[in-house]
């Protein structure tokens, strides 16, 4: 803040301090030729004004509170550019990227500043920090065993993951099922920690222009036939003529390839529904499935830990 | 005239106004008037960009069903806050806004960083009917938005008006902005406008 206005905060909040501080001094000397607690010499319907003084408890409270407020600009920033006597300040609100905001916490740890936000946190840190180290060094797979990581996982799960998966992790309709052991982008403690940093796309393309009307429901009948499902024999066998474009995503025998995260069309397990007309919708207008990434927002620690729990929900007992 | 002056201030309603005004008006020039010059505010964090024609018509949705009236979108610097929400808002981030929607009530949670938290599909099956996806939720549900469309006659206008305000548009957003709106449906624009925020400073 420029000196200019750094001053006016400073002569506007003291010269009002002040001038209220005179305005109430002056008000408690009596102007009127009354005797205090006499009348001021009108009445209506029998009620008569008397000349009382401001009450001591509201002059007192009032030279409290100005006290008071003397007293906080002192001690805390508020006149202008003093950051008051002790270098108090919420947090770093100058920053313009995360990284100037990491640096911003060094900077200010090493000038010896008093901010409060990067007080808590290094206090957190403290007391949280060598649970998370302690998992920090664990493969996922113990972590999926750990009981007492389960719970953190858990934690962190409601909080960031069952607005999709659901707090019970069965997903719902577009959104997978956690715990049936099924992974389109892999099951292993690597693919699952993958998808969770980095998030995932999924893109099934549309097929009405390609197949036509009559083909897609013959290729529909078809995905539908590879789960064991009863179909029409003819409409299927039509089908599997048109499956070549299917196969190049979910593989020749249909069970999907975790590369590209083409779900197996063979466990009658169905992001988008399994009745002939969801399947028909999907192959009509494709499906653009997508995972958040979480690597930003949560950081290495916490999708370690979830990694872990999102392996335990469908690990057999 | 009594010795009492202050008898002047009680009895004539003129004089009362002005020092009230005057008192009132102290709090503003010290706390509002040092802000419209100070860099802080002004510079904006280093991958804010304007928004699009299309987050810019969702932004006004967002106005116009009041989603401000549940949604804050200001992170305040406390670690309850941004382990949940993630990093505290910075003023640099709300240069652009006019005007600002930080908002002061939560029934929902904070939006400030909800920009690519979720999937698109999931933001619209969410303001179908939240609780196909958050059962406990008492969000109400905004189905018409997927059947309004948008014509954009206004569009260019309103990023005119944000130009002038000193929102760095260029003259060929301004002149594509019809295009890029028309006939998207309203929950696309609130969509892409859900999925812009709080992305620059993550």
């Amino acid at each position: 803040m420029s000196s200019f206005w750094s001053w006016w905060i400073i002569v506007l909040t003291l010269g009002t301090l002040v001038g209220v501080a005179i305005i109430l001094r002056w008000n408690m000397k009596n102007f009127t030729d009354v005797e205090e607690g006499e009348s001021m010499g009108h009445e209506f319907d029998g009620i008569i004004e008397l000349n009382n003084p401001l009450p001591t408890w509201w002059t007192v409270l009032f030279w409290l509170c100005l006290a008071w407020g003397l007293l906080y600009l002192i001690l805390y920033p508020g006149l202008g550019n003093f950051k008051g006597l002790l270098g108090w300040q919420s947090s770093n609100q100058h920053v313009l990227s995360i990284e100037e905001s990491r640096q911003a916490v060094i900077d200010a740890r090493e000038a010896g500043l008093n901010i409060e936000y990067d007080r808590e946190l290094a206090r957190a840190d403290e007391v949280y920090g060598p649970i998370f180290q302690q998992y920090a060094s664990m493969e996922i797979d113990a972590i999926a065993e750990d009981r007492d990581a389960l719970r953190i996982g858990q934690r962190l799960f409601l909080q960031n993951c069952a607005q999709c998966h659901g707090s019970d992790a069965r997903g719902s309709l577009g959104f997978p099922n956690l715990t049936d052991g099924i992974f389109s982008w892999g099951g292993s403690s690597s693919h699952v920690y993958t998808t969770l940093m980095d998030g995932r796309r999924a893109q099934m393309p549309a097929f009405l222009e390609q197949l036509g009307e009559q083909g897609i429901t013959e290729v529909a009948a078809y995905v539908l036939s590879l789960s064991g499902r009863a179909v029409d024999r003819d409409l299927a066998r039509a089908g599997e003529q048109q499956f070549a474009v299917c196969s190049a995503c979910h593989g020749q025998d249909g069970k999907g390839n975790i590369a590209l995260g083409s779900p197996d069309l063979t466990n009658n397990v169905w992001l988008y529904g399994g009745s002939q007309r969801a399947v028909e919708e999907t192959l009509r207008y494709g499906r653009n499935g997508v995972m958040p990434a979480w690597g930003e927002i949560l950081g290495e620690d916490k999708v370690k830990i979830l990694s872990g729990y999102v392996l335990s929900l469908s690990a057999e007992d | 005239m009594s010795k009492n002056k202050h008898e002047k201030v009680e009895k004539h309603v003129g004089w009362l106004a002005v020092f009230a005004i005057i008192a009132i008006s102290i709090g503003g020039l010290v706390e509002i008037t040092p802000l419209l010059f100070q860099k802080q505010v002004q510079e904006p964090v280093r991958d804010l960009k304007p928004y699009t024609a299309l987050q810019l018509e969702g932004r006004d949705i967002y106005i116009r069903e009041g989603c401000v009236g549940c949604h804050s979108q200001m992170i305040r610097p406390f670690r309850a806050e941004t382990e949940r929400y993630g990093h505290y808002s910075v003023a640099g981030e709300s240069v652009w806004e006019h005007p600002f929607l930080w908002g002061s009530k939560r029934t929902g949670p904070d939006l400030a960083r909800v920009g690519e938290r979720y999937s698109d599909e999931w933001h619209y099956v969410h303001l179908m009917n939240p609780r196909a996806v958050v059962p406990e939720s008492n969000m109400p549900g905004y189905p018409w938005l997927a059947e309004n469309t948008l014509d954009g006659k206004l569009t260019a206008r309103k990023m005119r008006a944000f130009q002038t305000l000193g929102v760095p548009y260029s003259d060929e957003d301004i002149e594509g902005a019809q295009a890029a709106v028309q006939g998207k449906t309203e929950m696309e624009a609130l969509i892409a406008y859900l999925q812009s925020l709080g992305t620059a400073l993550r």
